[in-house]
């Protein structure tokens, strides 16, 4: 987490301040951040278009795809058909909070050094599915992870090298290929 | 040094998109010019007046001048222009690539700019394979003569003998005296800007392919930290000051026209605008939330007149019986073949094969929906968007939004996937017409529904056939009908006495265009399908029969070498329940593959598994072999998609399986093992590798299939209820 973002609150909506209805309140890699209710349907939106957080992408909307995938209190959700009061007072971390003051997070510098991504859409939604994969299984074997991946669909079709970046970053070389 | 090998000028590519109407036909005239806010463009260079001002290239024959192609600055940062995009194929990065041999400077030294109309020169879209043969060229001849010019005017104020000169790292020096010069520093002299202004010479030689050093190389991707870090914009990542957010009101099928609409409700909404002009009816808001609710809002009053529209069910029928009679497609009729005589051959034949195949429509699912983010100025509209082919859209939006040429700029940032699917800048127009009417800036994108219901689909072909052989095994006779598919790879590479090969274009129901591979997959389907019909007619293995009737040297190559390395031979002849291996070999863009695979299928659900694949793919010289395999990877496990479960199911001019729950693509579970061998030809010029490599993924399946089960399905997917017993 950026820790020069730690303590900053950031209104969304200081204006208008005696009529807003309802505000929920969540924390965005480590800052502080209200929302106006009604505003946004689902936390992708917020994360979006509330915040500028342009790294979380939109590729189905239901929660068929992982694109939008972000952590809850270090779970991986699909950030587009999760309504944004459900992330009341959670944590949530988008790919821009997982570097550490510009160092990248392990599971990021794997799939660079890969090479892994294609056209690059896929893969902030990758790299958050396969940070959570790797917080509860840091050893995957070929089909846990297949099977905890295979919500994250990938068009450029670049699986195998993801998956070795996924390997990769768990400590180990190209099992599975 | 060798001379860069020339490319055969007259390659069209085929794009049936570009044969329609305009989408919109607005009725701007009546409104009042709308006042437009909003910044003023970043641009990203300065300092060439020559860029600024010229008038960009309407076609990539007329030479393009080194200025136009490559700026130096002060810093000895080298930048490149080009209007191909990035859309995943690695193009960022072999650009830089090729620019960086030719300079010879290390990649950091090279920025592009790619796709920006107001910037750089027209090298025709990203379509077609070309950016590899022709793109690529023209950046190194570019580059090649800047480095020649360079060295000359060095030697010039030095007084210096030339030939004793040394080029790298961006500096010219001279060895004997310790003398050197930056390229920053002789990019401001005059003598360079004079000489820079003229188009490289056709007599420039580039680095050859025994002397690369960065060509032929895995660097680390250009932009790669960018893209794990978040910070990679897409075109639908665009942010600008005062942006708002658009929706367009969709009808409710196909052929319905808008009777009345009521946008009222819209209006009433706080920040929200609509408009209804012709045909668009549209809205912007603050958020996209609040754009979908003013949506539903007048969605609720609108009236339409629909009509009839066939179904996927009857499609088949359907185009053999509107087959069109209109002509202005003369890349349609391409690759028809006309040799001896059907009937005789098919008289001499003593056993007959008639048989046709059908291909679905299927659609590219490119992760990024179209999305675009327009915004005016002065009377000029920049858009930022997703498109393979940004002076193609900017034509498009010149006609619809009715402002001249120098009054629309088309930015291309890299782009979340194409495959042959964004060619065509509805999205562009779209947002341009609500940007117009709100006066903001608007950011806009397809949902995935529209992106499944209202982009172009991969055409369906129905394929007809009529094919004998004789006594010894030897084709005589292939006839070979393609209704509405298309042309590529319609042509056999087989050697047979009487062959006629015709393609038929049809009322398709449902918008066509481009897509990877475009119809070589649907041609190869049936051809390597046909081919295996008639091994088995003649008792032959299907590997020994193609060979047989094979001539071309480059296409036996891939075949040879794919059955060795797959161990055919024996593979071939294992008798296992319900389990099989299949092989295709085909030509395309100038690209030579074959492939081998193993299935298993599961007779209880007819589900097919595949156990094992092996594709030769070649190519000429390879650039970057790590990108290379990728290409080849990500072709070959999309064509599983298409040979196993895509197609799209319509019925009274709606989508069935609009969503990425109803239509299946591939996911990690799917991705059998795949060993892809590149065989590299340095003596041959590199030919483009992010298509081919599709057109032998499902022939390969569904004659692995046939070889499992004993049957055969004719139709792509490959499915059928045959292949259940159960
Ligand atoms: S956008 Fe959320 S799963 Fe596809
Ligand atoms: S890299 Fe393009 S979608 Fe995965």
């Amino acid at each position: 987490m950026n820790p020069d973002k730690s303590d900053s609150t950031v209104a969304l909506f200081a204006e208008r301040s005696s009529e807003r209805a309802k505000a929920i309140e969540l924390t965005v890699n480590g800052r502080n951040v209200q929302v106006e209710e009604g505003r946004h349907r689902v936390l992708l939106q917020v994360l979006r278009e509330e915040l500028k957080l342009t790294g979380t992408k939109f590729g189905c909307g239901e929660g068929q795809c992982g694109a939008c995938t972000v952590l809850i209190d270090g779970r991986a959700v699909r950030s587009c058909i999760t309504p944004v009061a459900a992330a009341r007072g959670k944590k949530v971390t988008t790919i821009e909070g997982l570097a550490n003051n510009g160092m990248l997070s392990r599971v990021q510098q794997a799939f660079l050094d890969e090479n892994a991504a294609q056209c690059g859409y896929c893969i902030p939604g990758m790299i958050m599915s396969a940070t959570a994969l790797l917080e509860k299984h840091p050893n995957p074997g070929a089909e846990q992870l297949r099977e905890e991946m295979n919500g994250n669909v990938c068009r450029c079709n670049n699986f195998l090298k993801i998956e070795a970046a996924i390997y990769r970053a768990a400590g180990h070389g190209r099992e599975g290929r | 040094m060798k001379r860069i090998n020339e490319f055969n000028e007259d390659h069209v590519v085929e794009r049936y998109e570009q044969d329609e109407a305009p989408r919109y036909q607005f009725d701007l005239t009546r409104r009042g010019f709308v006042q437009i806010l909003g910044a003023g463009l970043v641009v990203s260079m300065s300092g060439n007046s020559a860029l600024a001002s010229g008038e960009p290239l309407l076609s990539q024959n007329r030479s393009t001048k080194i200025n136009e192609r490559l700026h130096i600055g002060r810093d000895g940062i080298i930048t490149i222009m080009t209007s191909k995009v990035e859309v995943g194929q690695g193009s960022r990065t072999e650009i830089t690539q090729a620019a960086a041999e030719e300079l010879k400077v290390s990649t950091d030294k090279i920025r592009l700019i790619m796709a920006d109309t107001d910037l750089v020169p027209n090298d025709g879209g990203t379509h077609g394979s070309q950016t590899t043969p022709r793109t690529i060229p023209a950046v190194r001849s570019a580059c090649a003569a800047a480095g020649i010019l360079l060295m000359d005017i060095a030697a010039k104020n030095w007084n210096a003998d030339r030939s004793k000169l040394v080029s790298g790292n961006g500096f010219i020096s001279e060895p004997s005296s310790n003398r050197r010069i930056s390229f920053g520093e002789l990019a401001g002299m005059d003598e360079i800007a004079k000489s820079f202004d003229n188009a490289p010479g056709s007599d420039i030689s580039v680095t050859p392919v025994n002397e690369w050093k960065v060509m032929g190389t895995t660097p680390s991707r250009v932009e790669g930290e960018n893209i794990v870090n978040g910070t990679y914009q897409h075109p639908a990542d665009i942010l600008r000051p005062g942006m708002v957010y658009g929706k367009v009101l969709r009808p409710p099928a196909y052929n319905a026209t808008l009777r009345s609409v009521d946008l009222g409700p819209a209006r009433a909404m706080d920040g929200v605008t609509a408009v209804h002009d012709g045909n668009f009816v549209g809205v912007t808001a603050p958020t996209s939330h609040l754009a979908e609710q003013a949506v539903k809002a007048i969605e609720k009053t609108a009236q339409w007149d629909t009509e009839p529209h066939p179904s996927s069910k009857e499609l088949f029928g359907y185009l053999k019986n509107n087959v069109s009679t209109g002509g202005g497609r003369g890349f349609r009729r391409r690759g028809g073949q006309n040799t001896g005589s059907i009937e005789t051959g098919l008289n001499e034949s003593t056993k007959t094969v008639k048989e046709s195949y059908e291909i679905a429509y299927i659609q590219h699912v490119p992760m990024e929906p179209r999305a675009a983010v327009a915004e005016w100025n002065n009377g000029k509209v920049t858009v930022w968007t997703g498109t393979q082919h940004p002076f193609g859209v900017k034509n498009e939006l010149v006609r619809a939004m009715r402002v001249s040429d120098e009054n629309v700029r088309v930015i291309v940032p890299d782009t979340g996937g194409g495959f042959g699917g964004k060619h065509t800048g509805e999205v562009a127009i779209e947002a341009a017409r609500l940007a117009r009417e709100a006066g903001k800036p608007v950011s806009l994108r397809w949902s995935r529904e529209e992106e499944f219901t209202w982009a172009y689909f991969r055409p369906a072909g129905l394929i007809e056939t009529r094919s004998g052989i004789d006594d010894n095994g030897n084709i005589k006779a292939w006839e070979f009908i393609n209704y509405n598919s298309g042309t590529s790879a319609l042509a056999t590479p087989y050697d047979i006495p009487n062959i006629t090969t015709q393609f038929r274009a049809c009322d398709s129901p449902l918008r066509e265009g481009s897509y990877r591979g475009l119809a070589a997959t649907a041609n190869v389907f049936a051809r390597e399908s046909l081919m295996d019909e008639l091994a088995s007619a003649a008792g032959v293995n299907p590997f020994e029969f193609r060979l047989k009737h094979l001539d071309d040297g480059r296409l036996k190559d891939v075949l040879v070498k794919a059955a060795e390395d797959f161990d055919w031979e024996n593979r071939s002849t294992l008798k296992r329940e319900n389990r099989g291996v299949g092989l295709s070999c085909g030509i395309e863009k100038g690209s030579y593959t074959a492939a081998c695979v193993e299935v298993e299928v599961d007779r209880k659900t007819g589900t097919i598994h595949v156990l094992d694949f092996l594709q030769t793919f070649e190519c000429g010289a390879i650039i970057n072999p790590d990108n290379l395999s990728a290409q080849v990877e990500g072709s070959i496990v999309m064509g599983l998609g298409a040979a196993l479960w895509e197609e799209m199911q319509f019925e009274n001019g709606k989508i069935l399986n609009p969503t990425l729950r109803q239509y299946r693509v591939p996911r990690f579970k799917d991705v059998p093992p795949i060993e892809v061998v590149l065989i590299d030809r340095p003596d041959l010029p590199s030919s483009g590798a992010g298509e081919t490599p599709i057109i032998s993924v499902a022939p390969a399946i569904a004659n692995a299939v046939f070889a499992a089960t004993g049957v055969r399905v004719r139709s792509m997917p490959i499915k059928s209820d045959d292949l259940k017993t159960g």
